[in-house]
């Protein structure tokens, strides 16, 4: 099967402005909602306990709402359904450094009465640990995308290693803009999510781009970077897709199936991949663009690095040959 | 059938590396290496514990002030007004009393300074200091840390689970994981196990002033030297005891829980040898007049017993209405020793043995679909390339088992949801080869030109692409933590296992079946139209 066959290349740059603007709104919108509706932060990163309920029918959540608020340390508990209309969880801000007294045994007779219940799973984290993991975590991306972007300077040129990041802050902007939006709750699982788009989103560039950089090499008379560009990302067009696709299936099934605990993590990542896709078809190579990327000066510089490697490799030869 | 060329052979070595590490992990055989579940697959306890420094200051300084009112008794120099004063913000720690006879005083600090060699001792007028230096607080702290490491880890394994493991974690924090915990009840009294200082104190009671303990305050009881402590059944019973203790834990040599004769459980302790020399020297100064010893552990008054006679031997015993299991728990903690200061929990994880199933059927479904879709998929839209692509898929899949099995690496629920996550994106490098190869016999090339140059032209792609995901997924291996780690080691095999299997994998198979593609086959080969 083939879905999609290189006839003539699509002339995606003359539409880039659209793309771009598109894009531009979407990523201030996510930037706003970050800033004015914020994250959701989990316990992982905001500290305080949550456990997680099963009963062995539906969970009557007024009861144990009732029950729970009776208590100081509980007052403010929410109390919501966890994958299924059995399951709970209870979060609370607090968590209680006392190693003697246990949460899960304290709820578990605080709810008595409410049905047969087993505590499936307590989470619970300290104030320091939290700030700590924040740091670790917000270290963690930092580093990625300096080594990223040191990485591809190195094998690319700098305008390529600054577009793929910009594709690349493009992407983890909108992902965590719709965390920010549905109020996911922010957890160690996110930030690895995070992670893995910023990853994947890099890759999917990076093959465009590889095309790019081998068009220029190969498409000799040309210096229009617009229709290279058009060329190299029509040719790869079928790959992105249908490796998005793979992606996106998997990802998908682990949406449905994995589990409530992987529910946020899936997500996340599921925006990832179709932004990430979007942005390495329509955001990165206009942003090549837009930067002013010097076609004819990078082919100078390649034929000047060749020509210079000819005149080595001439003077080796005659070396070896005893000429000199 | 083509030569058999190094890439495969390579690949089939491979291959079999795989499938035969993973058996002992697949079938959870009992001999050779496997994979470890998480705690969040296979349930359990984790803890991340800090610890309570100051207590540690604090009672060192108390025993340094005992040492010294023991050196200073022998040679019949008297003190009073004992203050401790620990500020772990100001990093002071220090200790002060008086000496009762002014002329004693240059004896007293001399006495001191031969005593105690590591402490600063300083006199103004009578009152003389013992100041711990900062070299000395570091040292403490250290110390209260790692034997806090080593209690906890011989309190856990005189508990008897399976494996659970305790371990320095940075500077100053200790990580508990202990697996297989069942009920609630369980985590609760291992929680509470850890937590017990199993601080043995046996105490003079006060008895000059014992009968005015009900009215007195903790301030006028400080004044006397006492402290209240109350009782561990009765709380509202106080007794008023001398603020140093006789002897404590530390010179314990073993405990043990026994039926009393009334079928009660209770504990039997035996001191060493300058333990029971201290303890005969003070029962035979308080028989006279039946004075009382009180039995304290963690300040908690266990029973007061009259001295009738001097005691010899070194034993005693706590009775205090201990259930037997308590009285288990408490002889484990007594044995293993004090931990020098308490512990408090800043992190604790704790998953039910049915959620860890839950889960593992979860994501193996997840895994199990998800592979089934890209397998038909890839064999759908490229025909028998696709096919050579899934053969690789199946064979890294093998590989990240068994290199994490040889590891001995954990596998978490992150941690599978990177497999599922590299099934989807390790079948990239065949996507990006089996373009540039359709790519090429569009142009008309032949073959075996088509096979070889896709290779090549697809290589630099992949290979940057994998260096840029490999550089996120190391990252998240040095800064994340738990379960997160799980991810990036799934992931991070699984991105050099599919280097093997997709890129050189493939093509040796490509190679070895290259005779019997013919070009009028394309379709079956490589899902395209033949070429005209």
């Amino acid at each position: 099967m083939e879905l999609f066959k290189y006839k003539k290349p699509i002339p995606l740059m003359s539409k880039a402005k659209y793309f771009g603007l598109l894009s531009l709104s979407v990523v201030i919108l996510s930037w706003v909602l970050i800033f004015t509706k914020g994250f959701n932060y989990g316990i992982d990163f905001a500290g305080g306990t949550l456990i997680q309920v099963k009963y062995d029918k539906k969970a009557p959540i007024k009861e144990i709402r009732a029950k729970l608020s009776s208590v100081k340390k509980y007052e403010n508990a929410s109390v919501t359904n966890f994958g299924s209309d059995k399951e709970i969880v209870i979060r609370t801000k607090s968590s209680s450094g006392n190693v003697d007294k246990d949460v899960g045994k304290e709820v578990a007779n605080l709810l008595k009465g409410t049905g047969n219940l087993v505590i499936r799973r307590v989470d619970m984290v300290g104030p320091k640990i939290g700030s700590e993991l924040r740091e670790k975590g917000l270290k963690a991306t930092l580093f990625a995308i300096i080594g990223i972007l040191i990485y591809l300077t190195f094998r690319f040129e700098w305008r390529f290693a600054l577009a793929s990041v910009i594709a690349l802050i493009h992407d983890v902007s909108i992902a965590m803009g719709a965390i920010a939006l549905l109020q996911v709750p922010f957890n160690l699982d996110i930030l690895a999510a995070i992670l893995t788009i910023l990853g994947y989103s890099l890759n999917d560039t990076i093959i465009v781009f590889d095309r790019i950089r081998e068009g220029i090499v190969k498409m000799k008379s040309h210096f229009n970077l617009g229709e290279i560009i058009d060329d190299s990302v029509t040719r790869t067009l079928s790959r992105t897709t249908l490796t998005s696709l793979t992606t996106f299936f998997v990802v998908f099934v682990l949406y449905l199936f994995g589990g409530e605990i992987l529910k946020g993590f899936s997500f996340t990542l599921l925006v990832g991949v179709v932004v990430g896709t979007y942005s390495s078809i329509f955001i990165a190579s206009p942003v090549l663009m837009w930067l002013g990327f010097d076609v004819k000066g990078y082919k100078e510089a390649l034929a000047e690095k060749k020509k210079r490697e000819m005149e080595k490799e001439k003077l080796r030869n005659q070396f070896e040959q005893g000429v000199v | 059938m083509g030569k058999l060329n190094y890439r495969v052979v390579i690949f089939m070595l491979a291959f079999a590396f795989g499938v035969i590490f993973s058996i002992p992990s697949l079938i959870q055989s009992n001999s050779g290496k496997k994979i470890t579940l998480g705690l969040d697959l296979q349930g359990g306890l984790h803890l991340l514990l800090g610890i309570k420094t100051e207590d540690a200051l604090k009672s060192y300084t108390k025993s340094l002030v005992s040492t010294a009112k023991f050196a200073l008794d022998k040679k019949d120099i008297v003190i009073d007004d004992i203050n401790i004063d620990v500020d772990m913000n100001k990093s002071i720690d220090k200790a002060s009393f008086t000496v009762v006879d002014e002329d004693e005083v240059q004896n007293a600090v001399k006495t001191l300074k031969d005593t105690l060699k590591d402490i600063d001792v300083k006199a103004n007028g009578t009152k003389v200091t013992l100041i711990l230096p900062q070299k000395e607080i570091k040292k403490i702290t250290n110390k209260a840390i790692n034997q806090a490491v080593e209690t906890i880890r011989n309190r856990l394994n005189q508990f008897g689970l399976a494996e659970p493991m305790v371990a320095k974690q940075g500077k100053d924090k200790i990580l508990v994981e202990v697996p297989g915990v069942k009920t609630e009840e369980e985590k609760a009294r291992i929680k509470k196990l850890i937590a017990k200082t199993a601080h043995l104190q046996l105490m003079a009671v006060d008895e000059d002033r014992a009968a005015r303990v009900d009215s007195m305050t903790p301030q006028e009881a400080r004044k006397y030297g006492d402290v209240i402590l109350p009782d561990v059944k009765h709380p509202q019973i106080k007794y008023l005891v001398r603020a140093i203790p006789v002897l404590d834990g530390s010179m314990l040599t073993d405990a043990k829980s026994v039926y009393d004769k009334n079928g009660q459980p209770m504990i039997t302790f035996a001191l060493n040898g300058e333990g029971a020399k201290i303890f005969a020297a003070f029962t035979e100064k308080a028989a006279p007049t039946r004075a009382r010893l009180a039995i304290v552990l963690d300040n908690k008054v266990y029973s007061a017993p009259h001295i009738n006679e001097r005691i010899g031997g070194g034993r005693g015993q706590i009775t205090g209405g201990f259930t037997i299991n308590e009285a288990n728990d408490v002889a484990i903690a007594l044995r293993s020793g004090a931990l020098l200061a308490p512990v408090f929990i800043m992190e604790e994880r704790s998953i039910g043995p049915s959620l860890g199933k839950d889960s593992i059927i979860a994501s193996s479904i997840a895994l199990i679909s998800g592979f089934a879709l890209v397998f038909l998929f890839m064999m759908f839209y490229y025909g028998m390339a696709g096919v050579i692509a899934d053969i690789a898929l199946v064979a890294n899949l093998f590989l990240i088992i068994a290199i994490m099995s040889l590891f001995g690496a954990t596998l978490t629920l992150p941690g599978m949801a990177g497999i599922v996550l590299t099934v989807g994106m390790a079948v990239d490098a065949n996507v990006i080869i089996n373009e540039r190869i359709r790519e090429l016999l569009h142009e008309g090339k032949s073959v075996a030109k088509a096979i070889e140059d896709g290779y090549s032209n697809a290589f630099t792609a992949i290979w940057d692409a994998n260096v840029t995901t490999l550089i996120a997924s190391t990252l998240l291996f040095f800064y994340g933590t738990g379960p997160i780690k799980g991810f990036a080691v799934t992931m991070t095999i699984g991105i050099m296992a599919s280097m093997l299997t997709a890129i050189l994998g493939t093509h040796g198979l490509y190679e070895l079946l290259l005779p019997k593609i013919k070009k009028d086959k394309l379709g079956f080969w490589f899902g395209i139209k033949e070429a005209k």
